[in-house]
């Protein structure tokens, strides 16, 4: 009973002061952009929100997306919903959707003439439900990118690789000169996400597709996913000694020429920008691991709960507007490195790096990501498999790729 | 007035029962009503929001065939038997160590309970740090001068979950010996003397007299560690997050990741009702033994 009463009085104080602050314009955006790079990506969000006269109320969540979606999904379910939300756009957020929590923005689209301006067009059918668009795409974020310190071939004396088969060839000489050929953080996530660059640079766009898309399961016991699981095979041999768990941490040792490369998603950009890194002269970068020039039009996107609120419902729709604006845009990626959602701007001050982005994304070399084909659950099992591949030695090519199988054929 | 009416029994106590009612609520609505709604919805395919949509045992033989919940439960068994095992005995030594009414033990008693004043998180990241094969006690041994010595049990999928044993037992031995200590205090001092009379030797005074007359400070202690064993989460998710690759994967942090991360309710629903099965398990017998037999009695 004592407790029972002390609770209560915490609750009333829990209650009054988040009620507190909360002025009309006033919109909380919840996300989990928390490293160096991405934090100064979204503060241009919020100062480009905070000029239409409303306020951004930052919501960031530590710790990745993994823990920060949790928390977000259960504040829209548990009646608690915040402004605006961060997901990656696909799959995450369908059943929020399907259950009519999530605000239909198509009007806000129709005005603004989403439907041309974004490209390429994968990213807003990813947003739309049965023709009714529910997010802003703010951002392409692709995975297929493998980063080099130069600082580390150079001092292993090797000749910086242009592809992931000469990148394994030195790998031996990197080892030798005490340098971890390449840096794999001990997150799921992370190995996981190796795996389908490996699988789309390796294997090709079509077994990509074919595996992931199709979920072909005969397909993924064959042996031209044997041969993806032999370069995964590689990679961990590289990786063995990675004795890190956060990918921003396995990028830095690539920027301190610890490691000589990491496969890594374009958000790993923002961390050499914020230490100070040149695009061709500190590090280099190969998308599609230099075998396969594709682009993953993955990315994030945001979403707007249903609110009852009608001056918070009227900012959601000056902060949809914002996020898609050419300024807002250019600003925004440049930071993030990642690339806009739009073809139409100026993006000059772009890096190297990026630059190779956008050229890619013009020549229209792009493929979903997983996040758009596949359920949590799913990628979540996926996960679970590679992480014990990467940090399990003595786990065989083979049996690997049976349970890589068995998985594909019980997806959804 | 000779017929004086009965007091209706419902109403005795009056004060008590009324303020007990918040209570009742709690257990019967939040703890019972949730477990069976927790139990209904694993036989459904719910998937980020729960639905009524029934698939039958889907859950449980999915549950059965993942390799990861399978490493689980035999991490959850190792870690078990160890923290057990090693916490009663060390426990138990420290107490009776202190009982010989040294001097400062004051000052031990608060050394060895002050890791408890410390969250599993913080415990994690403590020991994290210190069996981080760069900069902790690995890293130290090579700085004496022996090059070769290899200590990194966090690093290491085979012995991992003894790693975080490790860990467990710092941060809980000293609660239970001031269990035990308390409980040895509780016995009268006229024993003591009637076992030195006898000549009966100290240790032998311990095993046979003293541990059988502390049976009710034992039960209150394993119930416990037993509760700490099964809901081990926040250690795990502090020093290791289940890595490397899933070597220390528990039971909770498989229901936590596919509940939520995985958006997958049913199966998470599934995972936690196997545990609520082992907890059933273990307890009804006991609980069979400890109560049921008083009343026949």
């Amino acid at each position: 009973m004592r407790y029972g009463l002390l609770t209560a009085a915490f609750a009333a104080t829990a209650a009054l002061q988040f009620a507190g602050p909360a002025a009309a314009t006033d919109l909380e955006v919840t996300h989990w952009w928390t490293s160096g790079g991405e934090a100064a990506a979204v503060a241009e969000l919020a100062k480009a929100f905070d000029a239409t006269g409303n306020h951004w109320v930052d919501g960031a969540i530590a710790g990745s997306g993994g823990t920060a979606r949790p928390i977000m999904i259960s504040r829209i379910t548990g009646g608690d919903p915040m402004g605006a939300t961060q997901f990656n756009h696909g799959r995450q957020a369908e059943e929020l959707v399907q259950a009519g929590l999530m605000r239909d923005l198509t009007d806000v689209a129709t005005k603004g003439k989403w439907t041309e301006i974004v490209r390429p067009k994968s990213l807003l059918d990813s947003c739309t439900i049965d023709g009714k668009i529910y997010c802003v795409p703010v951002n392409i974020h692709s995975w297929q990118w493998l980063w080099l310190s130069n600082e580390a071939f150079e001092k292993a004396g090797v000749p910086l690789p242009k592809d992931w088969n000469e990148f394994v060839a030195a790998a031996p000489a990197l080892e030798k000169a005490g340098i971890i050929p390449l840096a794999v953080g001990g997150q799921a996530w992370q190995s996981s996400g190796a795996f389908d660059v490996l699988l789309a640079a390796v294997g090709g766009t079509d077994a990509f597709l074919k595996v992931y898309k199709d979920k072909d399961a005969k397909f993924a016991a064959g042996p031209e996913i044997a041969k993806v699981f032999k370069a995964a095979d590689d990679a961990r041999k590289m990786a063995k000694n990675t004795n890190v768990q956060d990918w921003n941490q396995a990028t830095n040792l690539v920027i301190t020429g610890k490691a000589g490369g990491q496969i890594m998603g374009d958000w790993a950009q923002g961390e050499f920008q914020v230490a100070g890194k040149v695009a061709g002269k500190d590090y280099t970068c190969l998308p599609g691991l230099g075998l396969n020039e594709v682009i993953a039009t993955g990315g994030d996107a945001f979403y707007f709960p249903l609110l009852k609120d009608a001056d918070k419902s009227k900012a959601q729709e000056v902060l949809a507007e914002t996020l898609l604006d050419p300024k807002t845009q250019v600003a925004f990626n440049l930071k993030k490195g990642s690339l806009p959602v739009r073809g139409d701007v100026d993006l000059n001050a772009a890096n190297d790096c990026m630059k190779k982005g956008i050229a890619i994304l013009a020549k229209g070399a792009v493929i979903p990501w997983t996040d758009q084909l596949m359920s949590q659950d799913t990628q979540k099992q996926k996960e679970d498999l590679f992480a014990e591949f990467f940090a399990k030695p003595d786990m065989t090519v083979e049996e690997a790729q049976k349970r890589f199988a068995d998985l594909i054929a019980a997806a959804d | 007035m000779s017929k004086s009416e009965r007091p209706n029994p419902l109403f005795r106590n009056l004060n008590a029962k009324v303020a007990s009612i918040p209570m009742i609520l709690t257990a019967s609505v939040v703890f019972v009503g949730g477990t069976l709604w927790t139990v209904l919805y694993s036989f459904t395919n719910s998937k980020l929001l729960p639905r009524l949509n029934f698939v039958g045992l889907d859950q449980y033989y999915r549950l059965w065939s993942t390799p990861r919940w399978l490493i689980s439960i035999e991490n959850l068994l190792i870690y078990g038997a160890i923290s057990l095992v090693f916490s009663l005995v060390i426990g138990f030594l420290l107490a009776a160590l202190l009982d010989q009414k040294i001097r400062f033990e004051d000052t031990f008693r608060t050394i060895f309970l002050y890791p408890f004043a410390l969250s599993f998180i913080v415990t994690g990241l403590v020991w994290q740090w210190l069996l981080n094969p760069d900069f902790g006690i690995q890293h130290v041994v090579r700085d004496l001068g022996w090059t070769s010595f290899s200590f990194d049990p966090l690093y290491n999928s085979s012995i991992v979950i003894y790693g975080i044993s490790i860990a467990a037992l710092w941060q809980g031995t000293g609660l239970i010996m001031c269990l035990m200590l308390a409980g040895l205090r509780g016995i009268d001092e006229d024993i003591w003397k009637a076992a030195r009379v006898d000549g009966i030797p100290m240790w032998k005074t311990y095993l046979f007299i003293v541990i059988p007359m502390m049976r009710p400070v034992f039960i209150t202690t394993l119930v416990i560690i037993a509760s700490g064993i099964v809901k081990v989460y926040d250690l795990v998710v502090a020093q290791t997050s289940g890595g490397p690759g899933i070597a220390s994967e528990v039971p909770a942090k498989y229901v936590y990741d596919y509940m939520f991360f995985a958006q997958n309710l049913g199966q998470g629903f599934a995972a936690s009702t196997m545990m609520l099965l082992s907890v059933v398990i273990v307890i009804v017998p006991w609980a069979y033994l400890e109560f049921g037999g008083k009343k026949r009695g």
